[in-house]
């Protein structure tokens, strides 16, 4: 199966005011997709969907077949998700951390530490494997958030602006990071407003007041045009600093 | 239903976390424990003239009025780590962390009772360490009263861990959790026999007395009480049963989905 998200006419409003707006896409295995967007576009609203933790009025969310409405844990065991919150405890190691959420995911002692090692050795980051993350920098962390969403080996793994707050290195650290995990077979779902994190051959999801605008190749939405200055043109937004 | 051996290895790593957490922050093990304490060190001496107490069920003689407010310093202790917890949470919403616990696949049912399961956790250890310094002071209960009133003191650590989560899923921000002292933990704790008997507060007002008996902290006292005399409160238990399935209803309403907000 290729296809590994589904989403199918989905809107939700917040109170009176509308949030999302009969929004349709499928997402696919081994490629890197950007929801780009202003702020206050809907991003986070439609990741928050697609985690389970508000419910679509009206909408179906699949996820590796499995309904979100429905079968929500088959849909999540299948997921990694970093949110634009830190949500390691800084006082816990990295590897403390990791464990507690390999048992959340149901793994053994022994597997964990396992597929906690792997993951470690993807991100290069297993010397620091015992260090309590209050002593790691921003940019440090956000990879731990990283590492800490592969440990379910997950098919779809999506990321709601990730770099937010991060140095031009780390930001470029883990979007590369993020690329190399597409290649290797993952879904990325690269939730952002910096069109300059997206790569030319990247997929393109163009999120505006809630409506889904483009959906395509970043290439081909934007031809010639830079694709920051696309982005600009189609959300009719001031330049956001990168 | 999830697996039965996920199941418990999620919940066995949400009950250490809140432990290795606790243990971390020393100063609020500390001021969980100063509090009950300044009240029967300083408290009950002051009042030990002023009250005067008949012999009540469970007591079978006079007791000093350190020895009647021991339960109720107990279940103060449960109720401020209940409240803690709640305040916990708050901060877990709006910083991400409770984000990472509901997107776990398990039923949400069950993350939000592992979280009250560790709350309660973590408030009986404090209970304990109580008692032991209470024990040193001078305050002794025989080992099957100290043992009877561990399920009691559990379930009344339930109840209120409860209370405590169903208020952060109706509490949207953390500035607003200081009215939940005013408006929570001081009318439960002084509305309540921690204090004094209920007689006692019957003949001062009955009103205050009728209030007293429909609140559940005062139940989750006399739980503990009879407990620890190697009684059982039949009453107690059954106020107490039903504070929590309304409290833990409440609060799994709270956190349904259709109920939450996104960030942005």
């Amino acid at each position: 199966m290729n296809e590994v998200l589904r989403i199918r006419g989905l809107s939700h409003d917040w109170g009176a005011k509308p949030a999302l707006r009969d929004i349709s896409f499928t997402l696919e295995r081994g490629r890197f997709t950007a929801l780009l967007g202003p702020n206050g576009a809907g991003k986070s609203t439609l990741i928050s969907v697609l985690t389970g933790l508000i419910r679509p009025a009206p909408g179906v969310v699949t996820v590796m077949g499995h309904d979100m409405s429905r079968h929500a844990r088959l849909a999540l065991a299948r997921m990694g998700v970093v949110f634009q919150q830190p949500t390691l405890d800084l006082d816990l190691s990295l590897r403390a951390n990791l464990r507690l959420f390999a048992a959340l995911h149901g793994l053994s002692r022994r597997a964990a530490d396992r597929r906690i090692d792997e993951v470690l050795e993807i991100l290069d980051i297993g010397a620091r494997a015992e260090e309590k993350l209050r002593a790691m920098n921003g940019g440090h962390r956000r990879r731990m958030e990283l590492a800490r969403a592969l440990i379910p080996a997950p098919e779809l793994l999506v990321l709601d602006e990730p770099t937010v707050g991060l140095d031009a290195a780390a930001r470029a650290a883990i979007t590369a990071h993020a690329h190399r995990l597409a290649q290797a077979g993952t879904a990325v779902f690269w939730a952002t407003h910096l069109a300059d994190e997206i790569a030319p051959e990247d997929d393109v999801i163009l999120l505006d007041r809630g409506r889904l605008r483009a959906n395509g190749q970043a290439t081909e939405l934007a031809g010639d045009t830079p694709l920051a200055e696309w982005f600009l043109r189609e959300t009719g937004g001031a330049p956001c600093p990168a | 239903m999830p697996r039965l051996s996920h199941a418990l290895r999620a919940l066995a790593a949400i009950v250490w976390r809140e432990i290795l957490r606790f243990a971390l922050q020393r100063g609020r093990f500390l001021s969980a424990l100063v509090r009950p304490l300044v009240w029967l060190f300083v408290f009950a001496a002051g009042f030990r003239a002023a009250l005067g107490l008949s012999i009540i069920p469970p007591y079978q003689t006079y007791i000093t009025y350190e020895t009647y407010i021991l339960p109720g310093l107990c279940a103060m202790i449960l109720l401020f780590s209940g409240m803690q917890s709640s305040l916990s949470l708050v901060h877990e919403r709006e910083n991400g962390a409770m984000r990472l616990m509901l997107t776990a696949p398990l039923p949400r049912w069950f993350l939000l009772a592992a979280k009250l399961i560790a709350s309660a956790v973590t408030g009986l250890l404090q209970v304990f360490a109580f008692l032991v310094i209470a024990w040193a002071y001078g305050i002794k209960l025989t080992l099957t009263g100290y043992l009877l009133a561990l399920p009691a003191l559990a379930l009344a650590a339930l109840m209120l861990g409860a209370l405590g989560l169903f208020l952060s899923a109706t509490i949207r921000q953390l500035e607003n959790f200081a009215g939940v002292m005013n408006f929570v933990i001081f009318p439960m704790f002084f509305l309540s026999s921690a204090l004094y008997p209920l007689w006692k507060m019957q003949e001062s007002s009955p009103l205050l007395a009728d209030i007293c008996r429909v609140n559940p902290f005062t139940h989750a006292v006399e739980l503990i009480r009879f407990a620890l005399y190697g009684q059982f409160n039949a009453a107690a238990l059954g106020w107490v049963v039903l504070a929590l399935i309304v409290f833990f209803a409440g609060a799994l309403w709270g956190y349904e989905p259709t109920r939450s907000r996104a960030s942005g």
